[in-house]
């Protein structure tokens, strides 16, 4: 009960993220969200397979403009993403805190702020890492250049609810590709709260889909989407991710296994093997002649 | 139009020394196997030109091992650069013996001898030369400091270029330091057989590469086995999703290299003697038997009368028949399950309303043939447009601006290769950055080069083969 000099706070309500609005679930499902000791946090949207639709087509009709966009225009707006968090840095602390059940989020903040710096430096420069001029025995100049895989369904880490969620989403825009990502199931309040930074960042909507629910009954509607392109299992249970594999193949969707084992360490050197797991080869011939 | 009459110049059958019977190669052997040994037949008169072994389950199982033991004795601990002597050989034994491997793949797959000789054989040799010198540099490769072999590798391999993909599969992964089992295509496993004994010639050590004929089953049983690491596929793409759900939820890595249904886009500023050459080429080169053929041409409107005019008198002018003809331009169909397909999905195309023309050409009596054919007035939603006929058959459609050429390019579930024919940079570059597929030909098409990556988008497959992309499919990083 508020007495005369405290005030009654004014609570948030989570909703998914979908093509730049902020929607409950369709179903109108929510669970409770706790804190690893019990204390409840909120009732978050519990996403439906409709909600994954949804956000697949909103994914799919964000892809040409995003993946269109030149690298330097990419990497500047992956850099607005990464001021806009830093604004809201101790509200990410006191949320990450929360859901992670830590005394002190400070660090994993900062190095989720980071990474976005990271990858935002990647747009302009990762084609030049990944792609080549090809020496063709014969009168042709040919190169090598990669370019995004389209939609990429993301099930993200379960542990690290913020750090682990955007080492996962920031290299798979950072190569043009679009995203619709179900947050950790237990932990999902950062990621409704990333989506706000997203929505405020000149971030295209439809670029990031954000959905909170049970990793169980989203993943195989997105494994087995037939306009998904990619799927990270990062955030499944090895032993659940051969069911998804096998309807990953109905459409013969990259699939990027995830860890074995335990989650990473999720403040190591990420390297740029989530960035060109979401790229292709393209290969283009002309021939030489006066 | 009159035609110069060509007198017949057959190459030579003796060259291709067939035997009656060729065994599988397991462990540096060749063996008989367990398996019901198979014939493999002429395609272009039906005669059976050997008995082929089998390889049944225990076969694979002992060819796996094989080369567990190879790859954990030998072939992954060697140096780099002896590794690279290896393949330097081989490649250099491919072109000693190219004639011979020519012959033979003509025989055994039916492609005209000016394909196989100019084509097939000396890629499969250059292919083993380039990779050659990356097995001592991999380090500078950019898959990490430290880039280690997978193990085994199993590859299954199609009918179409038997020699050139076996190339394809065995050098890049035996320059990252895997060994290789690898299952040809059942139609045409001779030339594999061949470069079997070729590997002997070379010294190959015991178990570095194994070649195991058969058919489906063989390459399921060898695609499955605990002890592949990788595995490796070419061919169609309903094949690939089910290797796919095979490898469901173990730790295998695969790359699937599988159908496709090019647009070769002409525009009305094309050179259009050359893009009549190109569309030639796109879709007759291998009888159309190819996955990144060209088998739909988008053409611009106010130019389409012209082109298909010329392009049926060019038609008219193709020398189909005798494969080892070297004036031969059009061979065989590979099998007869394979003319029965081309032959029904024609069939359908007529029968939802496209047009259908053939070159007027004389099909032997004997043999699996299927002539040059064209459809007009095909719709996005015939069938003709949308399956991979995976034959000598072109899909014509029109389009009038650049936009409706790339969204109709584009309207497919595959995305393996495309084509573009304008005499507008600008215009390339901007169609080359917009289509999706692995790889853009633009006023040329059908050009493979070893050091070119090829590999396709969504349903065409996953991976690269060829140039330093084709080393990352084999190797842990």
């Amino acid at each position: 009960m508020p007495t005369e000099s405290s005030r009654l706070s004014v609570r948030k309500t989570y909703k998914l993220y979908i093509g730049g609005a902020f929607p409950r679930s369709e179903s109108g499902r929510s669970y409770p969200v706790s804190t690893p000791d019990g204390r409840f946090l909120a009732n978050a949207s519990q996403a439906s397979r409709k909600d994954v639709r949804d956000a697949v087509v909103a994914a799919r009709k964000a892809f040409s403009g995003w993946s269109g966009a030149t690298a330097y225009n990419r990497g500047q707006i992956l850099y607005r993403i990464a001021e806009m968090l830093e604004g809201r840095r101790a509200q990410f602390i006191a949320e990450v805190a929360d859901a992670e059940g830590l005394n002190d989020a400070e660090s994993t903040v900062d190095a989720a702020i980071d990474r976005w710096v990271w990858y935002a430096g990647w747009t302009d420069k990762i084609a030049q890492v990944t792609g080549s001029s090809n020496p063709v025995a014969g009168r042709y100049f040919n190169f090598s250049l990669p370019e995004p895989t389209g939609v990429v369904a993301i099930l993200a880490p379960q542990r690290s609810s913020l750090l682990g969620l955007i080492s996962v989403l920031a290299p798979a825009i950072a190569g043009g590709n679009t995203v619709v990502a179900v947050a950790a199931q237990d932990r999902p309040l950062p990621a409704s709260t990333l989506a706000e930074v997203l929505a405020t960042s000149d971030l295209p909507g439809g670029v990031i889909n954000l959905l909170t629910g049970r990793t169980a009954e989203l993943a195989p509607w997105l494994a087995g989407h037939m306009d998904v392109n990619a799927i990270d299992l990062t955030g499944v249970a090895a032993d659940e991710r051969t069911e998804l594999e096998r309807l990953a193949a109905d459409n013969v969707k990259r699939v990027f296994r995830g860890p074995e084992g335990d989650e990473p360490d999720w403040t190591a050197d990420p390297g740029i093997g989530r960035l060109t797991a979401f790229l292709e080869t393209k290969t283009v011939w002309h021939p030489v002649g006066t | 139009m009159s035609i110069w009459e060509y007198t017949p110049a057959p190459e030579s059958r003796e060259s291709a020394r067939l035997r009656p019977s060729y065994q599988m190669f397991i462990d540096g052997e060749f063996v008989d196997g367990s398996g019901t040994a198979f014939k493999t037949i002429n395609p272009a008169d039906e005669e059976v030109l050997a008995e082929v072994a089998e390889a049944n389950e225990s076969d694979v199982d002992n060819a796996v091992r094989a080369a567990r033991r190879a790859f954990e004795q030998v072939w992954g601990r060697m140096p780099g650069r002896e590794r690279s002597k290896y393949l330097f050989r081989i490649a250099r034994l491919i072109q000693e013996r190219a004639r011979e491997l020519a012959v033979l793949e003509s025989l055994d797959n039916g492609k005209p001898i000016k394909e196989s000789r100019d084509v097939d054989i000396p890629l499969a040799a250059a292919h083993f030369f380039y990779y050659a010198g990356w097995a001592d540099k991999l380090e500078y490769a950019g898959f990490g400091a430290n880039p280690r072999p997978l193990g085994v590798a199993g590859q299954v391999i199609p009918w179409n270029f038997p020699l050139l993909m076996a190339a394809w599969k065995l050098a890049p992964a035996l320059a990252a330091g895997n060994t290789c089992v690898l299952k040809p295509a059942e139609t045409t496993p001779l030339t594999a057989l061949v470069l079997a004994e070729i590997c002997q010639q070379a010294d190959l050590p015991p178990g570095v590469v194994n070649v195991v004929p058969g058919a489906g089953n063989t390459g399921a049983t060898l695609v499955a086995h605990k002890g592949v690491d990788k595995v490796a596929f070419t061919g169609s793409t309903e094949v690939g999703k089910e290797i796919q759900r095979t490898i469901a939820g173990t730790k295998k890595r695969l790359t699937l290299e599988l159908g496709g249904k090019a647009a070769n886009i002409v525009f009305d500023d094309a050179p259009l003697d050359q893009a009549v050459e190109g569309i030639v080429s796109g879709i007759f080169f291998n009888q159309g038997h190819v996955c990144c053929a060209g088998s739909r041409l988008l053409v611009q409107e106010s130019v389409a009368d012209e082109l298909l005019d010329s392009l049926k008198r060019r038609l008219g002018t193709l020398r189909l028949g005798d494969p080892l003809d070297k004036n031969t331009d059009i061979g065989a169909i590979n099998s007869a399950a394979q003319l029965e397909k081309i032959r029904s999905l024609s069939q359908i195309g007529e029968s939802e309303g496209a047009t259908r023309w053939s070159a007027a050409c004389p099909l032997p009596e004997r043999g699996f043939w299927f002539p040059p054919t064209v459809f007009t007035g095909v719709s996005q939603a015939h069938r003709i447009a949308r399956e991979e006929i995976f034959g000598p058959v072109l899909s014509v459609l029109t389009f009038r601006t650049p936009d409706e050429a790339l969204a109709k390019a584009n309207n497919t579930p595959y995305g393996l290769s495309a084509g573009i024919w304008t005499e507008k940079g600008s215009r390339i570059l901007w169609m080359a950055n917009r289509l999706r597929a692995g790889v853009v030909w633009a006023n040329t098409f059908n050009r493979f080069d070893p050091t070119s990556p090829f590999g396709g988008y969504q349903e065409s497959g996953f991976g690269r083969e060829g140039g330093r992309h084709g080393l990352e499919a084999y190797l842990a990083h």
